[in-house]
């Protein structure tokens, strides 16, 4: 199988003053193309900061970090943008999208940063990337005319269009009820379905049942690391709640 | 590197988002640049007038006075030395070939009666030449003649301004006016001069022969200068040279002494009044150019808080694979294209301010293209200078402390 990350004792210190947080403490992590992964760990636990890592927007202080065969270590700064742009597809607890710019320019963002112009029509490429999270037919209205739940497509969409290697989402149903948010675990997962890797962070344990595997972390180490016994699917949970929703009406 | 269409975009975009706090921004630039076009417009048209009234008068003009006389190595100052006499300014002309028009000049002036009305003015005693040298023009009436001249007769024409006060209601031809109690008749009227280039008002004079003048009017034997016109505007050094010879070998000068005259040309004079125009134009539009610094610092004030309220989106850039010169170059683009915008509308009030003086006021305004230009590429090269800090700033950003800021 081909490994999408592998990581070999990654550690990450801040310094506040004199003294040093050891955030994460070495971190020996392999992630196969097609898995869906969730990692899992209270705050404070490093996870974000692994996250951060992972997806290139920090560099660890010690250890080796390969992206899709890549040694991430020893990139300059302007190579990290483009492993960004092109490895990386980012999901954001709070969306992150641009405010007043309409749901297809936020999508085809990514696609302007793309010096190789890998994708010769950016439009069509981000219609098509809105198509899969089911929003076409929205991607005119802008971020403040969308529920939350739209947004994070809008946001996974921005992620997708790129045709990254992965897609790191960090914490993506923090801001959301639970309703939308097995909305958005059934976006992750049809895409996974589809052969799109994602690993995420969540401190929900009920979230990590739409994985296939979990990690767990705790004081900047991997503690556990198992398979899902008896996936849930989020679609057939959102249906059932829908149901029970109209039998009480 | 961002597309150069989707940059502008992207910055009109982030100008119109806040069109107020642009609007006042661009003031500074808006100001600054029309202060600047209209400065040296109004520099450069009071130049223009002067140069064009001074090439009124002729550029082939060459003036001839008398000058500092010396005594065994004591000079005299100007005026100790004879003058010159009608029969000099004849000599000249006989022997002269460069010279195309001459005429002496007598200069008095007095009270004057004519009309029912009375008036202090200058009086010019010329000859019929002198009309080609200064180019005067008779608006009405007709110049006086050789004839006249040779009998010294007590004839003159009005310039417009004494023609304007003595005969305000009827036609001055024909009519008797009194100059310091010598009845003259008056023949004609000059076409309207304006003012100089120097502020005189060229129109306040008689003219009359300088026989008249000369011996009815002031008394004496010497005239007060000699006005000639070379035979072109670039033969005039050496008109110049041919006269300094012949006036020399009149008055009798020997081989070593110093010449006890002068003989002015124009381009020295022209020269001369350029050259504090050019002071004037320097002064104003560096005085306009302070304002358009001013204006940078607004633009850069402005730029530095826009980073900051949007450190957010610069982080979510960041994020999805923009680099440092991308964000650097977004925010150039939008400090350019502010201070540009800026630029263009301080162009445009620049000239219908320019419009405005010069149908309500007497100043002349002139806009070159190149002060044009260089005022706009100024306002550009501020816009880059300016914005370069806030947009390094921004670029420099740590994309994960960008996402989280609130």
């Amino acid at each position: 199988m081909n490994k999408i990350i592998e990581t070999k004792q990654i550690t990450k210190t801040f310094y506040m003053g004199d003294i040093a947080v050891h955030a994460l403490r070495g971190i020996d992590l392999s992630v196969e193309a097609g898995e869906m992964v969730a990692i899992m760990g209270s705050s404070g636990s490093g996870k974000s900061t692994l996250m951060n890592l992972l997806g290139c927007l920090d560099q660890s202080t010690s250890g080796e970090y390969f992206l899709d065969g890549i040694n991430v270590n020893s990139l300059k700064k302007d190579e990290y943008a483009e492993i960004r742009n092109h490895k990386i597809g980012f999901v954001f607890q709070g969306f992150n999208l641009l405010p007043r710019t309409s749901a297809l320019e936020n999508v085809e963002l990514p696609l302007f940063y793309d010096r190789n112009h890998r994708i010769k029509n950016p439009k069509r490429a981000a219609i098509e990337a809105l198509e899969r999270v089911n929003l076409a037919d929205r991607m005119d209205h802008e971020p403040n005319q969308l529920s939350g739940g739209e947004q994070q497509r809008v946001a996974i969409a921005r992620a997708l269009v790129n045709q990254p290697a992965i897609i790191l989402a960090d914490e993506p149903t923090g801001n959301l009820d639970s309703r939308t948010s097995l909305d958005v675990m059934s976006v992750f997962q049809e895409l996974n379905d589809q052969g799109i890797t994602v690993v995420m962070v969540t401190h929900e344990r009920e979230l990590t049942l739409y994985a296939r595997r979990v990690l767990e972390m705790r004081d900047g180490l991997l503690r556990r690391d198992y398979m899902v016994e008896n996936r849930r699917r989020a679609k057939k949970d959102l249906e059932e709640i829908e149901a029970l929703e109209e039998e009480m009406v | 590197m961002l597309q150069f269409k989707n940059l502008i975009k992207v910055s009109i975009k982030s100008i119109l988002k806040n069109r107020m706090r642009s609007l006042l921004t661009s003031l500074g630039i808006i100001i600054g640049v029309g202060a600047v076009i209209v400065m040296v417009a109004i520099g450069e048209g009071a130049s223009e007038r002067i140069k064009n009234n001074i090439a009124s008068l002729g550029t082939d003009l060459l003036m001839i006075r008398s000058g500092a006389s010396r005594f065994g190595g004591v000079s005299r100052g100007i005026g100790s030395a004879i003058g010159f006499t009608l029969e000099d300014v004849d000599k000249i002309r006989e022997r002269a070939t460069l010279v195309k028009a001459i005429s002496p000049v007598v200069r008095s002036g007095g009270q004057v009666i004519g009309g029912g009305n009375n008036w202090n003015t200058s009086v010019e005693g010329v000859n019929t030449e002198y009309q080609y040298i200064k180019n005067w023009e008779v608006a009405s009436g007709e110049f006086f003649t050789d004839r006249d001249i040779r009998g010294r007769r007590k004839v003159c024409l009005l310039g417009k301004t004494v023609a304007d006060e003595l005969f305000p209601n009827s036609n001055p031809i024909g009519e008797r006016i009194r100059i310091r109690n010598t009845p003259f008749q008056v023949i004609g009227v000059l076409k309207e001069k304006g003012q100089s280039g120097m502020g005189q008002d060229q129109d306040d004079v008689i003219l009359a022969p300088a026989t008249t003048v000369l011996y009815r009017l002031k008394g004496g034997l010497y005239i007060d200068m000699i006005y000639v016109s070379a035979v072109s505007s670039d033969r005039i050094y050496d008109a110049e040279k041919e006269l300094k010879t012949i006036i020399r070998e009149i008055r009798d000068i020997k081989t070593g002494d110093d010449d006890d005259f002068f003989i002015r040309n124009q381009a020295e004079i022209t020269e001369m009044a350029s050259s504090t125009t050019e002071v004037l134009t320097l002064l104003l539009g560096s005085i306009a150019a302070v304002s358009l610094l001013v204006g940078g610092i607004g633009i850069m004030n402005i730029m530095l808080v826009s980073v900051t309220e949007r450190t957010r989106e610069i982080g979510i850039r960041l994020s999805i694979g923009a680099r440092e010169r991308d964000i650097l170059t977004q925010f150039l683009t939008e400090s350019v294209l502010l201070s540009a915008i800026g630029g263009f509308i301080g162009i445009l009030s620049a000239f219908i301010i320019a419009y405005i003086l010069e149908a309500f006021t007497t100043l002349n305004a002139v806009i070159k293209p190149d002060i044009i230009l260089i005022a706009f590429s100024f306002a550009a090269a501020v816009g880059v200078f300016f914005g370069f800090y806030p947009a390094r700033k921004a670029a420099k950003l740590n994309p994960i402390e960008a996402l989280r800021y609130e």
